[in-house]
């Protein structure tokens, strides 16, 4: 009987699955048609068109949920019974006080349909203001940071760096020199109003290089006629500074608009639970403007930005030979650990980073637009090491000098089911190397020209399934200036292959002008389902291509801060990357998933590898050579989100990443180990919005790693001994806990204050990093206390 | 109208374009050391030992010349210098080091029963601890061979725990200079 009442209303269920469609007009304040409005009644989702129409269709009938949103209005949520066809019009009412806590993806917003996109909204960026952009994004899982020191901090998508993951700042690839290990981006992070982290190159608007994934850092948009603002200071402890940032802006959906921002940072020398990190302090003073004139059919815009940063580098990483380095490993104490100081000294890294850009977008028609942009930037990279005579210190040791200029053009359209995005883009890049320095530049001076077109298309079958696919050529060349001493050239065995490389002659050095082309496909395929149940799938493969940068090809000498002599190769040959990359998304009510599998195989994999050492008058210095394998990259991100209640949260995120370098069957140098974090988080809304946090981060031991060790003699008790330098061995795993609190209280309508308190590395854990260039020479930083204040206004 | 603004844009990038020019200057590495020379005299010998790096940090390992062996029992009076025959004009780094002489000290290391090196009395820092440039060696028995080892050390702690007396082990800094010389004694 049970049996029977269970199929029959299986069977009523099923066949009352009626459909029925629901179309309607969504207007703004004025009874003006808003465009893009987003429009959600069951499991079904749409946006508004320029006549502010919509159409739903396949929504079951019975009671359903209808939310409607737009940014900088008040949400509509109501539940409504369908029976039949209906027409459901609102008209939304503007909500002043919430803008800029208000960011909504919509699908016509996202950057790519078929890979996984991870997004890092205002609140949370907030909270990393006095920080880098790579530690705000190691909240996205999947995301490791690789570091030199505490402050010079870049990301890792899915165990890959630097140059295969570009930067996208306010659709302008960064430009700087990002190339080395030790370049941060030169970015103020308080300027973003929204990242975007795409694991994949699937985004080929931005080029197709992107082996690892893409960061898309895009600032807030008012469009309200509206003036806010907002100031955060920060104060820590570990540094014993802060940072001030405030912004303004201006909004209007029509007319003219703008915005400021203005940051300084001011950190002295950070601590590890034992002792000071000598030279470790920093400075930022960062400046940001733009003004943007739109109309309903066209809109222009122009900004410039101004990064200016000082940083200092620890004196203890500062070594001589291979008998330093070895000491510093063993000893496991720095050799240099001097009381607090504010001031930088050698070694220490100067850096400017100046961005402009016009950009004119224009409709067409409805569905159709055109966009035209032009950027400059310059980035001045000055390195100061310590010199052998104390004078020549306030001289740099590095100066290079990199312009660069890119124009782009892109076309989108709606036509039907279709989408279709093209575009081309060009540029010109020209490093100077400063010869004044008395150095010889690891880096040359070089001209580079570039040249892309794409196209990407994606097919909407109906609203929960698209299918994409784009494809894109690039053509660049390349022309260095560079001397090579004679000795190098011919140790390299350069004299057979690259000998109509050479122009002149200068004592012991050849001038060579060496030149390279390349021509690069790259595309990819992918594929989304929205499945009942609240559940999603994509699916997407690419192929991309990376060239070999010019610290890949031309490096040569001693790396004087790493006390290591790096070694470049001519004959590098791009390299291409086949990815595999997966997401399942499940939505419970109250419990999210997502589970993210991917594999890469790169071919041409470029990567550094110590080799062993040669001797010079200084002594023996460890070489590291630049190489290429075939590899093998697999891994997973896991994340999910769990409502306890309607006061506590839980949320997990986990990364693993295998690297296979499959020419010698060994594990992958400097791959991120594995990673669990965990965050319970408290809310009451009637204590001032009172905002609770303890994240666990748990780091394991990575304990797949080449052993690249090698032998030295070293002078031990007085007698010479040989050593083996450990510079393999990964350090061993740790857990932190950090708390964060928060609370907002508003002042008047407009007006509001938030005040925060955190704790990073509660327990003051004492621990090293295998991703931290400079574990070699000092722990981590210890414990870090914070407070920050927060008005809106 | 809309040609125009197209034109400007595309106008833009080429008033922007005369940015620094590319020249071809020759660097030549300022800093480096290329030949330290150590001599001993003595028992009438004088003994000169040259390492010898003409391309700097490249590939090439330093020359080594010793331009005799030691005589056994003998006492010798060292002294060190630094050059770079790279620079023109040629550059002495011994004078420099004399300048910095509190940013510098000279360690000496023999392996085996090579000798005894200990530092010249006079050549002291302004705060009386020694820089090393010069000393004296009290050569060991006969058919004795091994290696001296000559250290320049940049900022050591002069003040740690035998350092003053010539043992690196505690003198941290870095190396801006390290030779071996292979002795014989007669």
């Amino acid at each position: 009987m049970r049996f029977l009442s269970i199929l029959f209303f299986f069977l009523v269920g099923f066949f009352g699955y009626a459909q029925v469609t629901i179309t309607g007009v969504i207007l703004d304040e004025n009874g003006l048609p808003l465009r893009d409005a987003h429009v959600h009644i069951a499991n079904k989702t749409t946006s508004t068109d320029a006549n502010g129409s919509y159409v739903l269709s396949g929504i079951p009938k019975g009671k359903q949920k209808l939310y409607i949103s737009f940014i900088g209005y008040h949400a509509i949520e109501e539940t409504i019974e369908i029976s039949t066809d209906l027409t459901i019009n609102r008209q939304l009412k503007l909500d002043v006080t919430k803008l800029d806590d208000i960011t909504i993806r919509q699908l016509s917003n996202s950057k790519s349909e078929s890979s996984n996109e991870q997004v890092l909204k205002s609140a949370t960026i907030e909270k990393f203001s006095n920080q880098t952009l790579g530690e705000a994004l190691k909240e996205v899982s999947g995301v490791s940071i690789l570091k030199t020191g505490s402050t010079i901090v870049k990301p890792i998508i899915n165990g890959l760096h630097s140059n295969r993951v570009p930067i996208i700042n306010n659709n302008v690839r960064l430009e700087d020199q990002q190339w080395g290990t030790e370049h941060a981006p030169n970015l103020d992070i308080n300027s973003a109003g929204k990242i975007t982290v795409i694991k994949g190159a699937s985004a080929l608007q931005y080029g197709g290089d992107a082996i690892g994934g893409i960061v898309v850092i895009e600032p807030e948009l008012i469009k309200k006629d509206t003036l806010v603002g907002k100031t955060i200071l920060n104060l820590a402890s570990n540094g014993m500074g802060g940072s001030l940032s405030s912004s303004l802006q201006k909004g209007n959906r029509y007319g003219w608009s703008w915005n400021a921002l203005g940051t300084f940072k001011y950190l002295g020398d950070k601590e590890t639970p034992d002792y000071m990190l000598s030279n470790s302090g920093n400075r930022e003073q960062n400046f940001s403007g733009g003004i943007r004139y739109a109309q309903e059919k066209y809109n222009f815009n122009a900004m410039y930005s101004f990064y200016n940063a000082q940083i200092g580098i620890i004196k203890a990483s500062h070594i001589g030979n291979v008998n330093d380095l070895y000491n510093s490993i063993n000893k496991q104490q720095p050799s240099v650990i001097e009381p607090f100081t504010y001031s930088i000294d050698a070694p220490k890294q100067e850096v400017q980073h100046h961005l402009a850009k016009v950009n004119y977008q224009r409709w067409l028609s409805e569905n159709a637009s055109i966009d035209f942009q032009y950027a400059f930037q310059f980035n001045n990279r000055l390195e100061f090491d310590v010199r052998r005579s104390s004078a020549n210190n306030d001289k740099a040791a590095f100066d290079l000098q990199l312009a660069t200029h890119t124009f782009l053009a892109d076309y989108k359209t709606n036509i039907g089911n279709w989408r279709l995005k093209s575009g081309l883009n060009l540029g010109y890049q020209n490093n100077f190397a400063n010869p004044k320095t008395g150095v010889r530049p690891l880096i040359p001076s070089y001209e580079k020209l570039d040249a892309g077109l794409y196209g990407i298309a994606v097919y909407k079958f109906d609203n929960a399934t698209s299918l994409e696919s784009g494809i894109r050529y690039d053509f660049s060349t390349i022309e260095a200036t560079k001397y090579y001493l004679k000795s190098r050239w011919t140790e390299r065995g350069y004299d057979a292959e690259f000998s109509h490389f050479i122009v002149g002659e200068e004592g012991n050095q050849w001038l060579t002008k060496p030149t390279f082309d390349y021509h690069n496909i790259t595309a990819n395929i992918g594929f989304r389902k929205q499945f009942h149940h609240e559940m999603e799938w994509l699916v997407n493969v690419s192929l991309a291509s990376r060239n070999p940068n010019p610290s890949e090809l031309f490096s040569d000498g001693l790396h004087h801060s790493t006390g290591q002599i790096e070694l470049g190769d001519l004959r590098l040959e791009k390299e291409q990357a086949y990815k595999f990359n997966t997401t399942f998304n499940k939505d419970w009510k109250s419990f999210r998933i997502q589970i993210n599998p991917f594999i890469n195989r790169i071919s041409n994999f470029i990567y550094l590898q110590p080799t062993g050492f040669e001797t010079t008058i200084r002594g023996a210095f460890p070489v590291w050579e630049f190489k290429q394998t075939e590899a093998l990259l697999a891994g997973f991100d896991v994340n999910t989100k769990w409502e306890i209640s309607n006061h506590f949260s839980h949320e997990l995120g986990m990364a693993y990443v295998n690297g296979q370098n499959l020419s010698t069957n060994e594990y992958l140098i400097d791959m991120p180990p594995f990673v669990i974090n965990n965050k319970i988080q408290y809310k009451n809304e009637s204590w001032f919005n009172f905002v609770g946090e303890l994240k666990s981060e748990t780091v394991f031991r990575q304990n797949q790693f080449p052993n690249y060790n090698f032998e030295t003699n070293i002078v031990v008790n007085n007698i010479l001994t040989p050593v083996i330098v450990d510079i393999s061995s990964p350090p061993n795993g740790y857990h932190l806990l950090h708390l964060y609190s928060e609370m907002t209280f508003k002042i008047n309508k407009r007006n509001s204050l938030t005040t925060s308190f955190s704790i990073q590395n509660i327990m003051n854990t004492t621990y090293r990093d295998y991703l931290n260039r400079q574990r070699f020479y000092a722990d981590e930083m210890g414990r870090n206390v914070q407070i920050q204040l927060k008005f809106n206004y | 109208m809309k040609n125009l603004k197209l034109i400007v844009l595309l106008v833009i990038p080429v008033l922007f374009s005369t940015s620094c020019s590319n020249d071809d200057e020759v660097v030549n590495e300022e800093e480096v050391i290329t030949t330290v020379t150590t001599t001993l005299t003595g028992g009438g010998q004088v003994i000169t030992l040259t390492s010898r790096d003409l391309d700097g940090d490249g590939p090439n390992a330093p020359v080594v010349t010793v331009s005799g062996n030691l005589t056994a029992g003998t006492t010798y009076q060292g002294s060190t210098t630094f050059s770079n025959e790279l620079a023109d004009p040629f550059e002495d780094i011994t004078a420099e080091i004399e300048e910095e002489n509190l940013d510098h000290q000279i360690f000496y290391f023999l392996s085996g029963a090579l000798g005894n090196i200990t530092y010249s009395a006079s050549d002291l820092d302004s705060e009386g601890n020694p820089v090393g440039l010069h000393f004296t060696f009290v050569a060991g028995a006969s058919g004795t061979t091994g290696t001296l080892t000559v250290t320049l050390r940049h900022l050591p702690n002069k003040n740690a725990v035998g350092v003053a007396e010539g043992d690196i082990t505690n003198a941290a800094g870095n190396t801006d200079a390290e030779v071996y010389f292979p002795l014989t004694i007669n």
